[in-house]
């Protein structure tokens, strides 16, 4: 492949005007699979709001691939007690990813539509689509905005933590069915985890954040390293 | 029944009443299930408030009420979603602090300038004598403003109420379509007012919502079903107004709200 799909050169990104990622340097390459991991408050989600364009680092810069438009990066969100509770069919929240090929105009023409099918085909979703979106699973809800994340994205996928509060099965089976659309479909992933064994188990590379460094490399490279062994072994402590 | 709504009708004051009420409740209920669902509910209310100082001050300078009201409301409504978003007030305080503001000047530019006259005390709680001809044609002018802006942007609504950060990471405006929001409700609230009063305004906006989300599962048929709990909601509370001589306003509130108490216990123990 060879060809980039983000460069983050020596990024800085403050979050209420303390530094919470400083001097960061890493290149995604198309096809990746990456995840980024860390302990509460090295500002993943900061860096995830950088990557999205919704925050301008403070130094440094974030360049995307020439193949990718700002518009057509898909997110998976964290779910906001808002969406818990809100009355939509998956059909609808499924078309709404497609808004951004759409402009101006009222509706959704065939193109969307055709669209928003073959995702929510792809995702085995089409016979929940008339379902309400609050009476579903949380897997099930996850798999429906990774379905209208597609919807908007050609080539990359972001997500913050999909899978907080999710089961550990279910988390495995959502991790797993990433790496199918990554190896299948050939789209790039970057997610922030918090499933750490399912991030290695997945990921080709990590980013691992922490206080006053981080580490950029292949999943391999990170579990040979100080850095990576010493925070795995924690990690391993707490469960 | 019918010779009833006849005679209902040979009143121009109740076919005034009944043009502008219908055409502003559609727009309540549609508006609605936005605010309710993006956690706006009060600015409504709020808003509702700010119509009625405006409405107050425009009485004693000899103005046309809607004129001022209008963009008064509309500038107001722009501030509390700014106040809302910056973060420096909390929103509901912010609300607070407008409302109430805006209700007590008011009343002390009412009460030094008229006296609290029958004028005003018919906007805090509404009358229906109180549509005007001129009144009729901009409330049917504004409400289908209105109702069209929101049916153009009726995806893009949606797609922002349900997720702001993915409709941002995907390059819609928020910001226009959150002031878009605002200023669409900014003007039913005024329309709505002098039928309804400013006490009474924000529940055409909020009980339909309420009853249609319990019932309902797809965004569309909130819609719908909102939109139909308002019009019911409308028109039996004027016919009980116009039988009873009981205020426009509050016939209608009180309708709406057995309305949602039977949506209540008809989806008792379904959870949601």
């Amino acid at each position: 492949m060879g060809e980039f799909c983000i460069q983050c050169n020596h990024v800085t990104l403050s979050y209420e005007n303390r530094v919470v990622v400083s001097d960061l340097s890493f290149t995604v390459e198309q096809g990746d699979y990456l995840c980024i991991i860390g302990e509460n408050g090295t500002g993943k989600s900061t860096l995830m709001k950088g990557l999205l364009g919704l925050k301008k680092p403070a130094a440094g810069s974030i360049v995307l691939g020439d193949s990718i438009r700002r518009s057509q990066i898909g997110y998976v969100p964290q779910q906001t007690p808002v969406q818990r509770d809100f009355p939509a069919s998956v059909r609808e929240v499924v078309l709404s990813g497609c808004l951004n090929s759409r402009g101006f105009l009222p509706g959704y023409g065939a193109k969307e539509k055709a669209l928003a099918e073959e995702k929510m085909a792809l995702l085995g979703l089409l016979d929940l689509q008339k379902k309400s979106f609050r009476e579903l699973s949380g897997g099930q809800q996850q798999r429906v905005l990774l379905a209208r994340s597609l919807c908007a994205a050609r080539q990359l996928i972001l997500l913050d933590e999909p899978t907080a509060g999710l089961d550990p099965l279910v988390t495995e089976e959502f991790y797993h069915l990433l790496l199918d659309l990554n190896q299948e479909l050939k789209i790039t992933v970057v997610m922030v985890s918090h499933a750490i064994e399912e991030a290695l188990g997945h990921a080709d590379h990590i980013l691992y954040l922490s206080q006053n460094s981080y580490f950029y490399g292949t999943t391999q490279e990170y579990q040979n390293s100080d850095i990576g062994e010493r925070f795995l072994h924690r990690c391993k402590k707490e469960r | 029944m019918a010779a009833y709504f006849c005679e209902m009708l040979s009143y121009p004051f109740m076919v005034r009443a009944l043009i502008v009420g219908t055409l502003v409740s559609l727009c309540a209920a549609l508006l609605g299930v936005s605010l309710v669902l993006k956690r706006y509910s009060m600015i409504g209310d709020g808003l509702s408030h700010v119509g009625f100082g405006a409405l107050a001050v425009a009485s004693a300078l000899q103005m046309a009420p809607l004129a001022l009201a209008v963009p008064v409301v509309i500038l107001a409504a722009f501030f509390l979603l700014r106040l809302n978003e910056s973060g420096r007030l909390r929103g509901d305080a912010a609300t607070a602090v407008f409302s109430t503001g805006a209700l007590a000047v008011g009343i002390m530019v009412g009460s030094v300038t008229t006296g609290m006259n029958s004028d005003l005390n018919s906007y805090l709680f509404g009358s229906i004598l109180a549509v005007s001809k001129t009144d009729v044609a901009i409330g049917v002018g504004l409400s289908l403003a209105v109702l069209i802006l929101y049916l153009f942007f009726y995806e893009k609504l949606f797609a922002v109420t349900f997720d702001e950060t993915f409709a941002r990471a995907t390059g819609m405006k928020v910001e226009l379509y959150h002031t878009l929001l605002a200023s669409l409700t900014a003007i039913v609230v005024v329309l709505g007012m002098r039928m309804m009063g400013a006490l009474l305004i924000s529940s055409l906006m909020v009980f339909p919502a309420l009853c249609a989300m319990r019932l309902f599962r797809s965004y569309r048929s909130v819609m719908i079903g909102a939109v139909v709990f308002s019009l019911l909601g409308f028109l039996v509370g004027i016919g009980i107004s116009f039988w009873f001589g009981t205020p426009a306003g509050a016939s209608i509130v009180v309708v709406e709200l057995s309305v949602f108490v039977l949506c209540l216990f008809f989806t008792w123990g379904r959870g949601k």
